[in-house]
């Protein structure tokens, strides 16, 4: 499956979106979670399916003013 | 004190976070200044990456309150999901709100922030707007639910000062019961003595402090200056005379001649 996660085109094997993290191993109850522009709740991330083509965003804090 | 909202803050001061030398600094600057709410904000992580957890670990050790922002979103669709993610990493409502909608100048939307502004308040956040000093916008948003407002001094990062004293002040005289929080523009200390001495209830700045050649020396700085200027606008000003008023008594003067 194609996606693009935080703006680079990734093809992976991951069906969901934590295991697409695992994958790329990101993990810590510090990220949040996006997909086409809507926010995935962390609890939510295990059941929720990824399609081909899926915009990623995955954030952390960040210094800001 | 100072209630902001039903919460009891210490200090007037608001500071942001970015551009410090180092996290060390960017402490030592925190706590000098006595503020007791900083601003955060959300940026992609790398893969592997551990950057946003070294911050926020050091944020959760200064024990301050977190405001996160939603800095450089350009659309209210980008604003709104941008908040909702803030909100499950930092575990609070507060949002300053930003809708950006000039590159050059860094001045919000505001269509786009009333728009945004209604549509979290809907969802139970509590929304800081950072907007300009248009009183028309003002009542937009707080139709929109917002019950604290954050207008500009100057463009973001421009150390301009208040370049518009008459529109702050009617800001101040047109929302008498609403916390109004000087947002973005301030260079230096005088700056935020001029806003608190024009009544309003706090001060947010980040670049003047960050920047400065002692961060720290000049958040501690901001820190009196803005605690100088509220106890001057509670104590009551006197206003400019353009005749020469002696304040020694002459009552009893000695003559010579």
């Amino acid at each position: 499956m194609k996606l693009t996660v935080n703006g680079e085109a990734h093809e992976v094997a991951a069906t969901t979106l934590a295991e697409l993290l695992a994958v790329l191993d990101y993990e810590g109850d510090w990220l949040a979670t996006a997909v086409n522009s809507d926010l995935v709740h962390k609890a939510k991330r295990a059941e929720f399916q990824l399609s081909d083509g899926d915009r990623i965003e995955i954030l952390s804090p960040m210094q800001g003013g | 004190m100072f209630d902001l909202l039903g919460t009891t803050l210490p200090s007037r001061l608001l500071l942001g976070t970015a551009q410090y030398p180092s996290p060390a600094i960017l402490a030592d600057a925190v706590k000098a200044s006595g503020t007791s709410v900083v601003t955060v904000s959300l940026r992609r992580e790398m893969a592997g990456g551990r950057a946003g957890e070294q911050f926020w670990s050091l944020i959760r050790s200064l024990g301050v309150k977190i405001l996160p922002n939603t800095a450089s979103c350009h659309s209210v669709k980008e604003a709104v999901t941008t908040a909702k993610m803030a909100r499950e990493v930092f575990g609070t409502g507060w949002i300053k709100l930003e809708v950006i909608g000039n590159h050059d100048t860094l001045q919000p939307d505001v269509f786009g922030l009333v728009e945004a502004a209604r549509i979290l308040c809907e969802d139970g956040f509590t929304v800081f707007p950072y907007t300009t000093d248009d009183l028309v916008v003002a009542e937009r948003l707080l139709e929109a639910g917002c019950k604290v407002l954050m207008p500009w001094c100057a463009p973001i990062g421009s150390a301009l000062g208040p370049v518009n004293i008459m529109a702050l002040r009617s800001m101040r005289g047109h929302f008498p019961g609403v916390p109004l929080i000087v947002d973005a523009g301030l260079g230096r200390p005088s700056h935020a003595v001029t806003v608190m001495e024009l009544g309003f209830d706090a001060v947010l700045l980040n670049t003047a402090v960050a920047k400065a050649a002692d961060p720290v020396g000049m958040a501690r700085a901001f820190g009196k200056a803005v605690d100088a200027g509220r106890e001057a606008f509670c104590s009551g000003m006197i206003e400019p005379r353009d005749v020469a008023v002696p304040s020694t008594p002459t009552i009893g003067r000695p003559i010579f001649s």
